[in-house]
């Protein structure tokens, strides 16, 4: 079996309004390359479910969103997203809320087949007041009421792993997979952006099986794009761009995310996106971040 | 243990800080923000030995990493892995105390990192989202952290968008009592508050040097109950300076606090 495919073979399976779960957290080990070509494409009127960083904002500032799913969208060094920001303070997106975990908890409801997941998060907040459709329930074991966190079933999850071999195992070698491996469960389809392509025998040496959580049935698709996470991080391949995030959270204040796009993506292959933010070496050699 | 003479607010906010994890037992402790990070490791060195910390990515240390100073995090103290989706388990598990800095703060001790103004449709201004901050209020301890004491954080009512239940009865779940929501001190540049007051009310519990009831009072935006001795906030001893400046060799402390002030203002 050979699920290698190519990023405008993902976007092609992509269809206007659908959900579409995004791996990584905040400046991250997120898909960038697929984010970007998508912006390529004529998708429209996503639901992004995403512990979110750069990719909800320039999903956001391209007018592909309809409705976003978060926790949080931040970058972090640079605590707002300014074009997640903009979207949401002039009323462009439509919302759903919620607490870190409880997005855990509805990835899990969706991968279990399981409707919802009670839980007491949210309990006392403004969380179960914003969002209409949220539920709270009595308990048929206890004398308390609880939230019922409805399951997030995603049609699509995008994700970026270190490296995978063709039949679609992932390897995530970086300290955290954060909720890659939920986000892939909870998904029809999952396509993986890896910055490495090995043979199957790799995962038989040492303890190189331990750093893959998810079997390959849940890997719909794999493409080899090495730093295709930039400008997020790939820890411990490499670091964040932090000068060229600052140029992009920037290009909100002077010129819009339109000359962005224009002299980053737009009409831009990987390769030429690669060439003008330094080449890939230079991707490789951005320092880990430290905390 | 010599009591210092000379010491910047911000090593006093870190020793007062400190306290607040000194009884915990333990738990991990997570400090949002380079204050509350200090006061935690301080704590961990020194008061309660038995407190966990992680080194703000995903493992758990036996010794907290220095804040300043490092390269990597090649070679630190690391004993347990603590991804993302653990730090879940650990935090329903109630055995967690965090401080985080909110934007605003209730009488009720309900925070807001999420939004400001306008509508929910459409917020004046589009902060963070609610992150953590549901889960962590109905889960376990928490003490908030306020650099700037004002009424625009110290807000009158309720915060424009409540992201983390507090002691507000209109609010409070079916089969809860407000005995079950756990938060500890707020920390502020003037002074140290808690909830000890009638009907967890918010108490102030110390003054900083040289600040008086009347500024606190006049920068909080609702009304908090006063005990007749407030006690001036104990200033950091000489060994606490000492470890803080291992913790922090390259004094970002000092870029925390606008103009560095010094501990005393009198």
């Amino acid at each position: 079996m050979n699920k290698q495919m190519s990023a405008t073979d993902v976007v092609s399976q992509l269809k206007d309004g659908m959900t579409i779960g995004i791996g990584g957290w905040g400046p991250r080990r997120k898909p960038m390359a697929l984010i970007r070509e998508i912006l390529r494409s004529d998708v429209k009127d996503l639901t992004i479910v995403a512990y979110g960083g750069a990719d909800v904002g320039m999903l956001c500032a391209s007018g592909k969103v309809k409705k976003v799913i978060f926790a949080f969208v931040s970058l972090d060094f640079i605590p707002l997203e300014p074009y997640f920001r903009a979207a949401r303070q002039q009323g462009q997106i439509e919302t759903f809320e919620v607490d870190e975990g409880m997005m855990l908890l509805g990835l899990r409801a969706a991968s279990w087949g399981m409707p919802f997941m009670p839980t007491q998060i949210g309990l006392g907040t403004d969380v179960i007041k914003v969002n209409k459709d949220l539920k709270v329930i009595d308990s048929p074991y206890d004398d308390k009421e609880w939230v019922a966190m409805p399951a997030l079933k995603l049609d699509v999850a995008l994700l970026h792993a270190d490296r995978a071999d063709v039949r679609g195992v992932c390897q995530i070698k970086g300290p955290d997979m954060y909720m890659d491996e939920q986000m892939a469960r909870a998904a029809d389809k999952t396509f993986v952006s890896v910055d490495e392509i090995v043979d199957t025998e790799f995962f038989a040496q040492g303890d190189e099986a331990r750093f893959v959580f998810w079997e390959r049935s849940m890997t719909t698709g794999v493409v080899h794009i090495p730093g295709g996470a930039h400008p997020t991080s790939c820890t411990p391949l490499y670091g964040f761009d932090v000068p060229h995030t600052k140029e992009y959270a920037g290009s909100a204040k002077e010129g819009g995310f339109g000359a962005y796009a224009e002299k980053y993506i737009l009409g831009k292959t990987e390769e030429e996106y690669q060439a003008l933010v330094g080449g890939l070496d230079a991707i490789k050699a951005l320092p880990l971040p430290v905390y | 243990m010599s009591t210092a003479t000379d010491y910047t607010l911000a090593e006093l906010m870190i020793t007062a800080g400190a306290e607040a994890f000194k009884n915990d037992g333990e738990v991990l402790a997570t400090g949002i923000g380079l204050i509350p990070r200090l006061a935690a490791s301080l704590a961990m060195l020194t008061t309660n030995k038995d407190l966990m910390m992680t080194d703000s990515e995903a493992y758990l240390l036996s010794k907290p990493n220095p804040v300043s100073g490092r390269s990597s995090h090649e070679g630190q103290a690391q004993e347990t892995w603590m991804g993302f989706s653990r730090i879940f388990d650990n935090v329903w598990s109630g055995k967690r105390h965090a401080m985080i800095g909110p934007t605003q703060v209730d009488q009720y001790g309900q925070a807001n990192i999420s939004a400001l103004g306008g509508t929910y449709e459409a917020p004046k201004i589009q902060m963070l989202g609610v992150r953590g901050l549901p889960g962590n209020s109905i889960s376990h301890a928490n003490s908030f952290f306020v650099p700037s004491h004002n009424t625009r954080v110290f807000v009158k009512g309720e915060c424009d968008l409540v992201n983390s239940i507090g002691y507000n009865p209109e609010r409070l779940p079916k089969g809860y009592a407000l005995n079950d929501i756990d938060i500890r001190i707020i920390l502020t540049d003037l002074c140290v508050m808690d909830f000890g007051g009638p009907n967890h009310q918010v108490r102030l519990v110390s003054l900083h040097p040289g600040i008086t009831v009347e500024q606190v009072v006049e920068n909080t935006g609702f009304e908090i109950h006063i005990p007749e001795n407030v006690p001036t906030t104990a200033a950091p001893t000489e060994e606490q300076l000492a470890i803080i400046r291992e913790l922090d060799p390259k004094d970002f402390r000092s870029k925390q606090l606008k103009d560095n002030p010094k501990g005393d203002r009198s």
